[in-house]
């Protein structure tokens, strides 16, 4: 089993449903965000290209945020998933500074926080909260190891990239283009 | 939109103090992800969920509001069976939550009152803020006639009151957003088709091969299904066509995307009809068989070749061409589609007529993958006796407008404006959830009209900049906490959803059937509310439908059976329009018997003078309007707007990213508050663009005062559509300020 979340940056509309459904779903304190939107723009007038994105923890299998962590809060779990325990997080920062995605914020609590992929729903055999409700669903999530997964179809099937890949993070949140 | 992380987190971190004393919190509910699950599925239990549909904006998506074991609603999810949103709500839908969270909520009756000689509010109970308005009521009908108390309105509250308002005797009612909105494409479509368009659109976006959109943001504008329509077609590889001056979300997802010279989209729709008629593209057996005029429209539009278009929209003859012969190879599933937001430029229904004239050309209405024939179901009227005959209403008010079919809001403002020959003056409003300060161009003549009043009453859940103003204010609880009507929508199927309440009201808020019923039964109309709770009606309504309160709550949604007939016309089907020639109606002599073209013809407009930019606006997909601004939410979405200038005029001027600026119009209008300067090559360089319903300026909303600018004040200057009296809005023109203007004053 290896999750992996697809995003069809041709589809979506920068609309940040995925971003309040995340919030309320998992009572992200106000200010605060584990996905965000990212606009960016190239070209210039009237050529000009826009890409939209919705961004998050990329699950990354090789995580310098997992590797840095003094406590062992942040660590890896059956799926790939990257998860944080709070009541092991000291709260000192470390994994914020290494990510490459800035992907982790300080919670208000003291702790760190980040997209979990939803783990909670996961078990429950729910999609994560943001590609359930996005209105263009431009969003897949799946099992990249199993072959006949949406996931792993369109990866075979589509243009795709992931983002900054030179950090060698190997992270498991794919873009097609 | 968030473009850096970093600027989203507003709040800085706090460090390893704060863990001792909050490491209890780690076991609570949702505090962070990896709680055991056995503690999970025993939280996620106590949600309990209730049938509701969406009042953020007006599509109505039918939605499950989950509530946890404290009553506070924790989140609101679709409704799976609802064509509205297919399980999915947009982002405004799904932070509606923040509506019924929102800590600036209006919470108890207040009253106008002078202290010390200063204009202020004082809390009262609703007994006394009923009573005062029950006052009025009787006051404003004996010195005037019923008549003379409007009602304008948006939204769900506003047909409860409309209710009251018919049997007082008045039908002075409108809505913005008819005139200030969606008015002239009825109009237009009304006059060719013989059918209105409606909501939602009856537009076949998911099984379409060709999508061309007139200045239409989908996408900004997050009309649910829709948006998710046009995400399908763009997987089943659809063409999208863009036509806008700016560089649009939807723009972005086009193959052809034609930036045009702002208000000359009529001249580009005549060379498309041009193209296909002299090439002879169109669609020759549908319009042989269901259209009139053909021979008068091709003799009209002889003349307009796309190089006599490409002079006035700058778009370059082949690709007018171009992008004709796309429509013409997918007709007839191609959608020229209607827009919504249309009033521009005061010739906005005759452009809505040229956009109907090219869709019965390509044969796309009444065809898969173009317009649908849409169906909806009617909700038996709950017994009442008859409404008295008004003496003038709407209608005579709005007489100059021959084809105006609902309240044109204006024209109600200038009926309230004193005159020595009023025909008709108005005299009182009920304002209910609008704030017309804020939706209304020439705000000047607003505020003239509210002083003259002789008394205001605003009903809504929040302070808006109309609340102000009004003598009494009712603080309505939200779409969460109340019964409300029944949802019958027009779509491809017919479809019933209902709205319980998922909480008790929040403060002392009530709901607008409530707040009917009570100002009824003090003025003499207690017989036309028949029922001591709402749920009392709809529980009627629903059983007379075959279904029942109880299976709507568990259901939410119920879809029905089509009964009018198949969604599209078959091969060579007889069909008969609701127009007077029985045709789609390509000349129209009812046009041409009231005097106006019966063609659509393109007229010029006026340019920005030298140093000014016209004021374009949008909507940003997670706001809807003013209302939403301060939803916690949603503003932390997006809490204030920018200023788009394209990067030509930022140097010319020396704009920097960020920079603080002001605007000052045509008529010397200077914006109240300054916005920020967004440098994008999105964005042509005669125009500048913003996010509309921004710029707030009642203190009492503490997230959206003060942050950005309001696009409506600037609107000054509009134009009137002859039609049907829609208001042209996007006539006004700005410069930038880099200096505050305000610095001596106080704002
Ligand atoms: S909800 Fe979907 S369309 Fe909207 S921003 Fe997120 S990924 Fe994009
Ligand atoms: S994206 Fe950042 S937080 Fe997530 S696993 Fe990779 S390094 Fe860690
Ligand atoms: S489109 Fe969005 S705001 Fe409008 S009713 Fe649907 S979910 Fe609510």
């Amino acid at each position: 089993m290896r999750y992996a979340m697809v995003i069809d940056t041709l589809k979506c509309v920068g609309c940040s449903d995925c971003v309040v459904a995340c919030q309320t779903e998992n009572n992200v304190p106000h200010g605060y965000c584990r996905d965000w939107i990212t606009e960016s723009v190239s070209g210039s007038y009237p050529n000009v290209e826009l890409e939209l994105k919705s961004e998050r923890c990329n699950h990354c299998d090789n995580a310098p945020c997992v590797r840095c962590c003094p406590t062992g809060a942040s660590h890896i779990v059956e799926g790939g998933v990257v998860l944080v325990t709070a009541n092991e997080c000291i709260g000192c920062g470390a994994c914020i500074e290494s990510c490459p995605y800035d992907a982790r914020y300080q919670h208000p609590d003291g702790y760190v926080d980040k997209c979990t992929f939803c783990h909670h729903r996961l078990e429950k055999g729910q999609l994560p909260a943001c590609v359930s409700v996005c209105p263009t669903k431009c969003m897949y999530f799946g099992d990249l190891d199993n072959p006949n997964s949406e996931v792993s179809q369109l990866l075979k099937n589509r243009k795709y990239k992931t983002l900054a890949p030179e950090a060698g993070t190997n992270p498991h949140v794919f873009y097609l283009i | 939109m968030t473009t850096s992380r970093r600027k989203f987190i507003k709040i800085s971190a706090l460090g390893l103090g704060g863990l001792a004393t909050t490491s209890s919190a780690f076991n609570m509910f949702g505090v962070n992800s990896y709680l055991d699950a056995a503690v999970k599925e025993n939280i996620a239990k106590k949600f309990v969920r209730s049938a509701t549909y969406c009042e953020v904006c007006f599509w109505k998506c039918a939605a499950w509001a989950y509530t946890d074991e404290n009553d506070d609603i924790k989140k609101i999810i679709g409704n799976e069976d609802d064509t509205h949103c297919n399980g999915r709500l947009c982002p405004r839908g799904t932070g509606g939550v923040g509506m019924y969270s929102d800590e600036d909520r209006l919470k108890t009756p207040l009253i106008r009152t002078t202290i010390n000689g200063e204009e202020t509010y004082r809390e009262a109970s609703w007994e006394e803020a009923l009573d005062l308005i029950a006052s009025k009521f009787k006051d404003i009908k004996e010195k005037y006639g019923p008549e003379s108390f409007a009602l304008l309105k948006h939204g769900s509250p506003g047909s409860h009151l409309e209710h009251l308002f018919k049997a007082y005797g008045s039908d002075t009612i409108a809505e913005p957003a008819y005139a200030q909105c969606r008015g002239p494409r009825e109009t237009g479509f009304g006059l060719t088709f013989g059918s209105w368009i409606g909501s939602p659109e009856p537009t076949d976006i998911r099984d379409t091969k060709c999508l061309v959109l007139i200045g239409s943001h989908i996408g900004e504008n997050m009309h649910n299904s829709q948006v998710q329509e046009m995400s399908d077609a763009i997987d089943n590889g659809a063409t999208i066509i863009t036509v806008d001056p700016r560089f649009s979300t939807a723009a972005s997802k086009s193959k052809h995307w034609l930036a045009i010279k702002p208000a000359t989209d009529i001249a580009l729709l005549l060379s498309w009809m041009h193209v296909l008629i002299e090439e002879g593209l169109y669609n020759k057996d549908y319009v042989e068989q269901y259209t009139f005029g053909f021979d008068q429209l091709k003799e009209h539009v002889k003349p307009f070749t796309p190089e006599w278009a490409y002079g006035i929209t700058t778009i370059k003859p082949e690709e007018i061409r171009k992008t004709a012969h796309i429509m013409a190879a997918a007709a007839p599933s191609v959608i020229v589609h209607p827009g919504r937001h249309v009033v521009w430029y005061g010739d906005d229904s005759q452009r809505e007529r040229a956009i109907a004239i090219l869709n019965g050309l390509l044969g796309s209405w009444g065809n898969r993958g173009g317009f649908y024939f849409k169906e909806s179901l009617k909700v038996p009227k709950y017994p009442h006796p008859e409404y008295p005959e008004p003496r003038w209403g709407w209608k005579d008010i709005g007489k100059q407008y021959p084809f105006a079919e609902m309240g044109i809001t204006s024209e109600l403002v200038k009926a309230t404006l004193p005159s020595e020959d009023n025909e008709y003056p108005i005299k009182a409003w009920m304002v209910a959830g609008t704030n017309l300060i804020n939706t209304l161009p020439e705000r000047e003549k607003t505020i003239e009209a509210i002083n003259a009043v002789e008394f205001l009453v605003v009903i809504d859940t929040m302070p808006m900049e109309i609340t102000g103003y009004a003598d009494v204010v009712l603080p309505e609880c939200t779409y969460l906490e109340r019964y409300d009507g029944i949802r019958s929508a027009t779509n491809r199927i017919p479809s019933i959803a209902v709205r319980v309440p998922a909480v008790k009201p929040k403060y002392d808020s009530k709901p607008a059937w409530w707040i009917s019923k009570q100002i009824g039964e003090r003025i003499g109309l207690g017989d036309y509310f028949d029922y001591n709770d709402f749920e009392e009606v709809i529980e009627w309504q629903l059983t007379k439908l075959g279904t029942s309160l109880d299976e709507m709550k568990k259901i939410g949604v119920k879809n029905f059976e089509r009964t009018s007939g198949p969604l599209f016309l078959e091969e060579g089907q007889e069909y008969e329009f609701y127009t007077p020639s029985g045709k789609i109606e390509f000349y129209s002599q009812q046009l041409a018997n009231k005097g106006f073209d019966p063609m659509p013809v393109y007229t010029r407009h006026p340019e920005p003078p030298q140093g000014f930019y016209r004021l374009n606006y949008g909507r940003s997909p997670m706001h809807t309007f003013s209302r939403t601004i301060n939803n916690p939410n949603l503003n932390d979405l997006k809490s204030e707007n920018t200023l788009w200038v394209n990067p030509k005029v930022a140097r010319i001027l020396g704009l920097k990213k960020n920079q603080e600026v002001w605007l000052k119009n045509q008529d010397d209008i200077v914006s109240t508050f300054s916005i920020k300067v967004r440098v994008t090559e999105r964005v042509r360089w005669d125009s500048v663009y913003m996010y509309h319903g921004f710029g707030h300026n009642n203190k009492k909303l503490t997230r959206a005062f003060g942050k950005g600018v309001s696009d409506t004040e600037l609107i000054s200057q509009t134009v009137i559509d002859p039609l049907m009296g829609g208001t042209g809005l996007r006539g006004n023109f700005v410069s930038i300020l880099t200096e505050n203007p305000h610095k001596t004053s106080e704002i």
